[in-house]
């Protein structure tokens, strides 16, 4: 069985330490999520594992299955098995959904990719119309997400991670997606990091384990129950363990743009 | 000391106001300065390193030994199963071969050497001379058998014409000329290649002249070879009510500049301008665009993409203007580039200069790298780098070869960029 296990990971950005310390280890078939304020690094997290550029690993490890994904460039983590289900899924103007997916290394089979893409499309009430048309330009931003979940259908991979799942989504999207990616854990053992501000998502994607994510690292974990927890009383519990940023100066918009030349 | 003189001028053939006009070409033309990178229309441009004195005519025995389909070069991009009106090859500016007279006759239109045409004298230079400079006026000098495609009023040319220029002769300079004419509510598309095998210095002029509610497509395919130069200079005038789309492919040369004039002189007119650029290795293109809105209600929309890797570089500047009477003008003008690799180097200058208050106009530009941002996504998809950026750059240069004129000929193109691309980033692997 799949296995996820995140050890001691730190990671900066521009010079400013964004994650400070992650462990974190889920297992095949496991939802796992991710809860904190803004700003709290979790997006780091996802876009860390991934292998986005901009970010330097300061330490620690991100195992699947035993292999060490830190290190790789994002298309060999996808092909070992990850996916990144993105917040805001990027337009790839002249791209089609189907060359795209064609040359994934994550499917081998060719011509299949085409039928699974219609498959998938039906399943989750994404119009098939989007299928021939460049990658997420010119769609809503649920559309985008149920792109996003038609992807993790025909890519099949053994590990996704979902950052903000339903920003974007009105109510029946998030159904339609929830359940898709929900059913993929039960029927084929996907292990899922979601990532969240809200537990909105967990109506459809309902988590093993809640972990509350603050300062860069994972400061709680418990059940689907620390959630409700946190949706009554916030994260000000956790947020003092936050440095103290630093006070920007007040600038008054409607100012005198020039007093600071004055002083 | 070069060999483009008056007394070689008049050595060439034709009758005598072609004989002429080419002398007083080439007074001008021995009478006038080279330019030089100082002048705006030559900044960046490579011209400081054209030794003309390197070239000499190309003497025409290249084309008399030529076989029938000279210009058919296996590199060449071809129209697939496209209906074809006709097929004229031309060698170092000479015409070698016309296919399809049959087809061109039966609907009244003429394609072949502008002297046996009705009306000859005043179809040369009737649109090219209000944008002369000094490679036109060498044209005008050395252009040894002009080629027209006349469409009269009222013909509907359902098939590309298609004129495939052929620089055969190493180190020569030749100077083709095409003048393309469509009537009054006529129709034609013309495909015009240029190629070359070898080193050679290519001054072709293009004239455009779209009659009243006339429709022209005209797509320039230059695939020069990376030892050729090219300076060339495309001239549009529209009428009224007229459209013409006017699209250039440019893959090839070693140096090779295109001016592009388009001139909306009547009310109604308009104008889609495009191209698709690559440049590998150490090539150099450059384009220059015009657009002029001399009548009211005028429309041009100008989209230049290009892409340069390797040590390549390209140059853009465009001017658009509008003339005190064009009221009501909307003109657009939009060039992007893709940098492939640090060593490449894109220019990219646009320019506005309007003399009415009632226009609509803008101008956008850039040059920047591939965005990291989609390649991350696509290989958050398992795509692999190279493969991500090959679909990204080809998908770049999409919204533009949709668009081109030839229907027929986008595969083509997509093949041809694509083949580029793969060869640079495989050397660069």
């Amino acid at each position: 069985m799949s296995t996820l296990v995140i050890e001691g990971l730190r990671a900066s950005v521009a010079g400013r330490e964004i994650l400070t310390g992650v462990d974190l280890e889920v297992a095949a078939g496991e939802v796992h999520a991710v809860m904190g304020p803004n700003g709290s690094g979790k997006s780091t997290l996802a876009h860390v594992i991934a292998g986005r550029h901009g970010y330097d690993v300061l330490g620690g490890s991100v195992r699947l299955d035993g292999t060490e994904l830190l290190g790789m460039p994002a298309w060999r983590r996808a092909e070992a098995g990850l996916f990144l289900a993105m917040q805001y899924p990027t337009e790839v103007p002249g791209v089609s959904l189907l060359d795209m997916l064609t040359e994934s290394a994550c499917t081998a089979e060719g011509a299949a990719v085409a039928e699974r893409m219609r498959e998938e499309a039906e399943r989750i009430g994404f119009d098939e119309k989007f299928l021939a048309r460049p990658v997420n330009v010119d769609l809503s931003g649920g559309e985008r997400k149920r792109n996003e979940a038609l992807q993790l259908g025909v890519l099949k991979p053994v590990f996704a991670v979902v950052d903000e799942l339903d920003s974007g989504l009105d109510v029946d999207a998030l159904r339609f997606v929830g359940d898709r990616i929900e059913d993929a854990t039960e029927h084929d053992g996907l292990g899922v990091l979601a990532i969240t501000h809200s537990s909105r998502v967990f109506d459809h994607l309902r988590p093993d384990a809640v972990h509350v994510f603050a300062g860069g690292r994972i400061q709680e974990s418990g059940g689907a129950e620390l959630a409700e927890e946190l949706e009554a009383e916030g994260y000000e519990r956790w947020t003092p363990a936050l440095p103290e940023p630093e006070a920007a100066p007040f600038t008054d918009p409607f100012g005198d743009p020039f007093a600071d030349l004055l002083t | 000391m070069h060999q483009f003189t008056v007394d070689a001028a008049r050595s060439l053939p034709g009758p005598r106001w072609l004989a002429e006009r080419r002398s007083a070409a080439a007074e001008r033309f021995a009478a006038a300065a080279p330019p030089t990178t100082a002048a705006e229309e030559w900044r960046y441009s490579a011209i400081a390193d054209l030794d003309l004195a390197s070239y000499r005519p190309a003497n025409g025995a290249a084309t008399a030994a030529a076989p029938d389909r000279p210009g058919a070069g296996s590199d060449v991009i071809g129209i697939d199963g496209a209906p074809v009106t006709a097929v004229v090859d031309v060698v170092d500016g000479r015409v070698a071969a016309v296919d399809g007279i049959d087809r061109l006759s039966a609907a009244g239109a003429y394609v072949g050497p502008l002297t046996e045409a009705a009306g000859a004298e005043g179809l040369l230079g009737s649109v090219s001379d209000g944008a002369s400079d000094y490679f036109t006026v060498l044209n005008d000098a050395f252009a040894p058998a002009p080629l027209v495609v006349d469409v009269p009023d009222g013909a509907i040319l359902d098939g590309v014409i298609v004129v495939r220029h052929h620089a055969r002769e190493a180190g020569a300079a030749s100077f083709p000329r095409l003048v393309v004419r469509v009537g009054r509510a006529a129709q034609a598309t013309v495909l015009d290649v240029q190629h070359s095998g070898g080193p050679a210095l290519v001054v072709p002029v293009v004239e455009l002249d779209v009659g009243p509610a006339g429709r022209l497509g005209y797509l320039n395919l230059q695939q020069h070879d990376p030892r050729a130069w090219q300076i060339a200079a495309h001239t549009a005038r529209v009428e009224r009510d007229a459209s013409l789309v006017a699209a250039s492919v440019a893959l090839g040369g070693g140096y090779a500049r295109t001016r592009a004039d388009t001139r909306l002189v009547g009310r109604g007119a308009g104008g889609d301008l495009l191209s698709v650029y690559f440049g590998a290795g150490d090539q150099i293109l450059d384009f220059r665009t015009y657009q002029d809105h001399a009548a009211p209600d005028t429309t041009s929309n100008l989209l230049y993409k290009g892409a340069v890797g390797d040590s390549a570089r390209s140059v853009y500047t465009g001017l658009i203007r509008v003339r005190p009477d064009a009221r009501g003008t909307n003109a657009f003008q939009t060039n992007r580039n893709l940098k492939l690799s640090d060593d490449a180097w894109a220019e990219s200058v646009p320019n506005l200069e309007i003399e009415n208050n009632d226009v609509r106009c803008s101008h956008a530009s850039a040059v920047g790298p591939v965005d990291p941002d989609q390649v991350f996504y696509l290989e958050s998809r398992g795509v692999p780098t190279p493969v991500a950026e090959r679909l990204i750059v080809a998908g770049f240069f999409d919204e533009v070869i949709d668009a081109l004129p030839v229907r027929s000929i986008t595969d083509g193109v997509r093949r041809a960029l694509s083949v580029k691309l793969n060869q640079m980033l495989s050397q660069a692997a």
